[in-house]
């Protein structure tokens, strides 16, 4: 392999056909809408801003404390406080495409009903070049059963969405690592209409505070992100770029380097969400992208597409 | 508008139990304010990605120096408690860490030459002179009381002479001062001063009594108050509490960015504890039914 000059890497790439400039988005919930971050990194340069996940009413979110910190790792507990649709419309969507961000909107609800309701809110809005639907959220029908958990849940939600989207809308439905056979899920969801996969969410984890005695977290559990899930999302991603290899999938989980945002398309990530280095390195999509391009040109990779899903060409399963 | 930089440890000294750190931080000094602080990555620089800690601890600006060096300079006075914040104090000169700063909502100051009265406990102290030096340049006569456990928590109580007309010191063990908490001797120094504006950094128990008192004389108060943070720059939501809103509504609202400091009188102190604050029932967006089961996000 001949080095390259990390200037020359070209680190275009596709997700469902939306062209972006380079891989790198922000993960749901680690960037709000990314009004404070802007003052960090240009939004705009970002492969994509994915928002906060929003419901249809404000939420006030849980009580406190509502994050551990863990080696690696933390959990977090916020209970999904935001502004509710009509906020995020009337306030973020503007000053988003303001600053000419790529927008994803994450969307999170409590039954199917919910998703479609704010699947038909956007019909008319312009500006949001995918959904990412969050299906990580309990179901009030079913006992507090996880969509994302259910493999019929999770694709009645898909499915209901994509019915109320424009078809140029895309699709991204982001599956949780908590399941047995994350690729019945990711099937299911493909076959209800999703264009592409988001992987990973966070898993679900507890941390107890040995001087009180008494769970950490006000909402008990938590979602632990971090370094420390980053082989369960690497794990993820390579079964189902395994399983369907024709499908696109947005890699997430415990991303903090060039090298880790490597790894993850190694397995089969066509993009990338950085996720709670945020939290530790507000310049860290500059970081990562000036890393990963080096990372790359080392390897006499010119051209990002090339190495998605590299790992698998070698033969191991 | 904060920065993020790699800052060079110019010194780290013990002041009793607590630790004084002087960081060279370009682009840090220059905006900051009395009740400003700063987020420090601990472990290591994030290009080194070795840190097991990923949440930035957060401290209060002691003191920000925009020139006097090549490099403008922040000061914060820390208490090493936990695993970060004893690497912070393992730290030695021309050792390297990464700040962002200035950050959240400072004190805000009298138009007026009006009497105040700062009321600092342990390491909560530390903004509070240089907030001192400020009012005093604008007039304000300055009156100061600082409370700890014990004499190796105080901190400021010698500095605090320069800039106040008197100055109050209280120890839980009577090692110096008044035996008591601050919040004890407030009121008498409340009425000594003839005092219009309370200004206070400590616990939130302090904090709370502070408050309370302040409104019961009918006297403005800001608070700067200490809760758990990850990122400090308001993308992660962690570090909430419930405060009343100009327009009367109560939101859970983020302590790092429309924080740290507070009016006394906004803070739903009836919602929170000593463990952390329960969503009021009144709260914009609070769940109709009890408490929802726990989860992620
Ligand atoms: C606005 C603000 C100003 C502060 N100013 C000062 C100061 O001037 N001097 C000082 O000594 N301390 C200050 N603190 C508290 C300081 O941030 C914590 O002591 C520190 O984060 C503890 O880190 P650790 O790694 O030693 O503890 P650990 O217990 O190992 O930390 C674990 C996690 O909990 C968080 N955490 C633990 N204790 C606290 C706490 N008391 N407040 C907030 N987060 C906490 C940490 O940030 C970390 O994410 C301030 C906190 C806030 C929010
Ligand atoms: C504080 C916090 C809030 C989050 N909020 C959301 C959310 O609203 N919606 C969502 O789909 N994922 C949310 N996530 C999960 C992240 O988007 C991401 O999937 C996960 O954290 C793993 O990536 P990371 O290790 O890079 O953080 C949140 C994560 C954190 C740490
Ligand atoms: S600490 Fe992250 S929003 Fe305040």
């Amino acid at each position: 392999m001949t080095t390259l000059h990390p200037g020359d890497v070209d680190l275009r790439c596709s997700v469902a056909g939306v062209e972006l400039p380079n891989p790198l988005m922000t993960a749901s919930g680690c960037a709000a809408a990314g009004r404070e971050l802007h003052q960090f990194v240009d939004v705009s340069s970002l492969g994509a801003v994915v928002t906060k996940s929003v419901m249809e009413a404000p939420r006030s979110g849980r009580g406190t404390p509502r994050m551990a910190e863990t080696p690696s790792g933390m959990l977090n507990s916020i209970g999904l406080q935001g502004p509710g649709i009509e906020g995020f419309l009337e306030h973020d969507l503007p000053w988003l495409r303001a600053v000419g961000a790529r927008t994803v909107l994450s969307i999170a609800g409590v039954s199917v009903a919910e998703y479609a309701q704010l699947a038909r809110r956007l019909r008319r809005v312009l500006g949001i070049v995918m959904v990412e639907v969050n299906i990580s959220c309990p179901n009030v029908e079913d006992r507090g059963q996880v969509f994302a958990c259910d493999p019929g849940a999770a694709a009645a939600v898909i499915g209901a969405v994509r019915a109320e989207l424009r078809p140029e809308v895309r699709v991204l439905a982001k599956l949780s690592p908590d399941v047995t056979d994350v690729v019945a899920v990711a099937r299911s969801v493909v076959a209800a209409g999703a264009d592409g996969l988001t992987m990973i969410n966070t898993m679900l984890g507890m941390a107890i505070d040995t001087d009180t005695m008494r769970p950490v977290l006000a909402g008990t559990t938590g979602g632990l992100s971090g370094p420390a899930i980053r082989p369960v999302a690497v794990r993820c991603v390579y079964q189902v770029r395994a399983a369907l290899p024709q499908v696109p999938i947005v890699g997430v989980g415990g991303v903090r380097s060039g090298r880790d945002a490597l790894e993850l398309m190694l397995a089969g990530a066509d993009a990338i969400q950085l996720g709670t280095v945020l939290f530790h390195d507000p310049n860290a999509p500059v970081r990562i992208a000036d890393e990963l391009r080096a990372e790359l040109a080392t390897r006499g990779v010119s051209k990002l597409a090339d190495v998605v899903g590299h790992a698998h060409r070698l033969g191991v399963t | 508008m904060p920065v993020q930089v790699t800052a060079e440890v110019l010194s780290l000294a013990r002041v009793g139990d607590y630790h004084h750190l002087t960081l060279a931080a370009a682009g840090v000094a220059e905006d900051a304010r009395p009740g400003h602080f700063v987020g420090l990555a601990v472990g290591g620089l994030p290009g080194d990605g070795v840190t097991p800690w990923l949440s930035r601890r957060a401290f209060s600006i002691y003191r920000a120096r925009p020139t006097g060096t090549a490099t403008g300079t922040v000061e914060v006075v820390f208490a090493a408690n936990g695993a970060g914040t004893r690497w912070l104090a393992s730290r030695r000169p021309h050792d390297q860490v990464d700040v962002i700063g200035p950050l959240g909502r400072p004190f805000a100051l009298p138009g007026e030459p009006v009497t105040c009265v700062l009321v600092g406990g342990g390491y909560g102290a530390a903004p509070l002179l240089t907030l001192a030096e400020r009012l005093r340049g604008r007039g304000c006569p300055v009156h100061v009381a600082i409370g700890a456990a014990t004499a190796r928590r105080l901190f400021g109580a010698l500095d605090a002479r320069r800039s106040a007309v008197a100055v109050t010191v209280t120890t839980e063990d009577g090692s110096a001062g008044e035996r008591g908490r601050v919040s004890d001797v407030l009121p008498d120094v409340l009425q000594r001063s003839g005092a219009e504006v309370i200004y206070a950094c400590g616990p939130m128990g302090m904090l709370r009594a502070v408050a309370e008192l302040a409104t019961t004389s009918g006297v403005h108060c800001q608070v700067a108050v200490e809760e758990a943070m990850a990122c400090g720059f308001g993308v992660c939501m962690t570090c909430v509490l419930p405060v009343v809103g100009s327009d009367g509504l109560t939101r859970m609202t983020r302590a790092c960015v429309e924080g740290p400091v507070f009016r006394g009188d906004q803070v739903r102190w009836d919602a929170i504890g000593p463990r952390g604050a329960a969503v009021p029932r009144d709260c914009v967006g609070a769940p109709a039914v009890g408490p929802s089961a726990g989860g992620g996000h």
